[in-house]
């Protein structure tokens, strides 16, 4: 099965969940004076879970054929293409939301900008960390003096 | 309207908003001449800046300058380096990187510049025509037509997605939908979706959403699989075109302007279609000796798309301003910034705001004038910014990403969702997905729903589907535009079996 068929069913959980949640679990707790109104806060969803459902099973069972084409990425040899750094790079993400208030701005981003061009297989030190440091100092400086928009700069114990 | 020409006027040449067209032209470019990073992306990017700024009118003069900036920087790198930084530039390659080929880069670039100031600057023209007498109509339109103009907007962009992709698209719109109902409804003041989560109450962030759909799945691919950025790099000189040159291009930019306006003006087409369109027609009315000439270096194959599609992004701002109904990806990420800056696009903004949109209005003109004097001298430099490694280049764009969406919320928790979301959009756009049906989906969810309940709520059930002739009239043409091409596929299937048709 190809993966845009894939996807259709997770697609197709997804609205079955919804349509669970939105056709079972949310008229119970209406309030007796919104069950006179025509339209309750379930409705729209209803009608969105049936036609999600319609919609992602005419994919799934392909009634819709569709030509192939030559994709920019080919997602079968995923392995020929960088995909370690393209994870690593995701990781360090996830890592620089986690980090971004007990670490503070100035040193999360600084140290992101660092690792982002090391994985990426930059290896002069001498330009990476000038270029990043001067970047995290004129971005705080735009986002805090010019947008005046408060961001941690430094770690919490340091009041930051 | 010669009032709010002055209005405009007043408010365009304002010393802030002048800056506003340049910088945003200049930025546009600047990042729009990147192979892989399309307006969208740069628009989402520069969404917090516009928000902030806290002025509607040059908000949305600075997203409109980045809008066109970013088309012209696309065709300056699919002409120098036949790497078109966005779709609707591809077209712009076929005779452009032949061009420069020939060390004719210099012409090529003057023609795509002209061809896009001519687009624009009809393209705005016809705006100022249409969009008014649009607007008239539009103010007696009455919820249950506003449901149902949405949903023919929504139906339009899916039958507009291509055969064996309908169903896609359709999905994807209402996947946005179905995320747009996520979160607090104002009708309702009902959590709805929210599975306990405190972040959820107050819905998806736009800002997360666009980030995540476009600008990181680019820069993802841009990891997966680098592109040879390295064109050869000829100095670019003589950027002048001969009278007999201007008089060959002058018709085929007239036609293509009026006709990439009103592809632009149709939901789900925009400026793509419109280029590839316009590259079509002038190649099949050219004479003979002419055809030859398109794909080898043409200027009229240049002039066409590159025209078509600077109208065609005018084009998509029509039924923006006119209906609150965003056509296109880009269009939406702009109306998402509107609503955010507390005003409502639609036939009342004409009215309660005329200095936002005749200033609008106004800035086309002068950004498409920038576009032309400032850039085009500019161009050789700017050029430059292609030969930035893409070590450095690609952890500034995931920083600006993630950025973008924690200054819209202050809020880490926007930053797990932005990556989880963006590795779904990126799965997404393995399996050919389309991405900006859902944004829109998403962007018009909540306005679709109110709409819909004022409508129920006005008429006590769903009457109003039968009892308004012109809501049902719209809700008819929305099944047919979804049905349609479905119909047309299997009915070519039918033919080439050799079954005959039945009348």
């Amino acid at each position: 099965m190809a993966l845009d068929r894939w996807i259709a069913l997770v697609l197709l959980g997804t609205c079955l969940t919804y349509g669970y949640a939105a056709w079972f679990t949310m008229d119970g707790s209406l309030p007796p004076f919104m069950q006179r109104n025509p339209i309750w806060p379930s409705t729209f969803p209803k009608v969105l879970s049936v036609l999600g459902i319609i919609a992602s099973t005419i994919i799934l069972l392909g009634f819709e054929k569709s030509e192939v084409k030559e994709a920019d990425i080919d997602y079968r040899r995923l392995g020929d293409y960088h995909l370690g750094q393209a994870i690593s790079l995701l990781v360090l993400m996830v890592v620089y939301a986690l980090c971004l208030r007990p670490v503070g701005f100035l040193i999360a981003t600084s140290g992101f900008l660092i690792l982002g061009s090391y994985i990426l297989g930059e290896r002069k030190w001498h330009v990476m960390v000038p270029v990043a440091l001067i970047a995290t100092g004129a971005v705080w400086y735009l986002v805090q003096q010019v947008l005046g928009i408060y961001m941690r700069p430094l770690p919490g114990v340091f009041g930051g | 309207m010669l009032e709010g020409l002055l209005i405009g006027l007043q408010t365009a040449f304002s010393l802030q908003n002048l800056l506003m067209v340049v910088a945003g032209c200049l930025i546009g470019t600047f990042i729009g001449m990147l192979p892989g990073l399309g307006p969208m992306s740069i628009i989402a990017i520069m969404i917090p800046v516009a928000i902030s700024m806290g002025d509607p009118s040059a908000a949305l003069i600075l997203l409109a300058g980045v809008y066109y900036g970013a088309i012209f920087g696309g065709s300056t790198s699919s002409i120098l380096l036949n790497a078109p930084g966005v779709a609707g530039t591809v077209a712009s390659s076929f005779d452009g990187y032949p061009m420069a080929r020939q060390g004719k880069a210099g012409k090529a670039l003057t023609i795509a510049a002209i061809a896009s100031f001519a687009g624009g600057t009809l393209g705005a023209v016809l705006l100022m025509v249409f969009a008014p007498a649009l607007s008239s109509v539009a103010l007696l339109f009455h919820s249950a037509e506003y449901f149902a103009l949405m949903v023919v907007g929504l139906s339009a962009i899916a039958a507009f997605a291509g055969s064996g992709q309908v169903s896609k698209a359709l999905i994807m719109t209402i996947l946005g939908l179905i995320m747009a109902t996520v979160g607090e409804g104002a009708l309702f003041n009902l959590p709805r979706f929210t599975m306990g989560i405190m972040d959820l109450q107050s819905g998806f962030g736009f800002i997360t959403l666009a980030m995540a759909m476009f600008a990181l799945p680019e820069a993802l691919f841009l990891v997966l699989k680098p592109k040879d950025l390295h064109g050869d790099d000829g100095k670019i000189s003589d950027l002048r075109i001969t009278k007999d040159e201007a008089k060959a291009i002058a018709p085929v930019i007239g036609r293509q302007s009026a006709q990439g306006f009103f592809i632009g003006v149709l939901p789900g087409a925009g400026a793509t279609i419109a280029s590839f369109l316009g590259y079509a027609v002038e190649r099949n009315i050219a004479p003979k000796e002419e055809q030859e000439e398109f794909g080898k270096g043409s200027i009229k194959g240049l002039a066409a798309p590159e025209a078509a599609n600077n109208a065609a992004c005018t084009g998509s701002f029509v039924p923006l301003l006119t209906l609150g109904i965003p056509g296109s990806g880009t269009t939406a990420i702009l109306l998402g910034a509107l609503i955010a800056l507390n005003v409502t696009p639609g036939p009342r903004l004409m009215i309660d705001e005329p200095q936002i949109f005749w200033a609008v209005i106004m800035s086309m003109f002068i950004g498409n004038l920038v576009l032309l004097i400032l850039n085009l001298p500019l161009i050789p430099y700017i050029a430059k910014v292609l030969a930035v490694p893409r070590n450095y280049l690609i952890p500034f764009i995931l920083f600006f990403t993630l950025m973008g969406a924690y200054i819209g919320q202050n809020n880490a928790t926007e930053l797990l969702i932005l990556v989880g979301f963006g590795v779904c959009a990126t799965a997404l756009k393995f399996a050919d997905y389309p991405l900006a049906p859902l944004l829109i989906g998403f962007i018009l969810g909540g306005m679709m729903e109110d709409n819909f309940s004022r409508s129920m709520q006005l008429y006590d059930g769903i009457a109003f589907i039968w009892e308004r002739p012109m809501t049902l009239g719209l809700l008819v043409i929305a099944v047919l535009l979804v049905l349609l091409p479905s119909y047309r596929a299997r009915r070519a299937k039918a033919r080439a079996a050799g079954i005959a048709d039945g009348d």
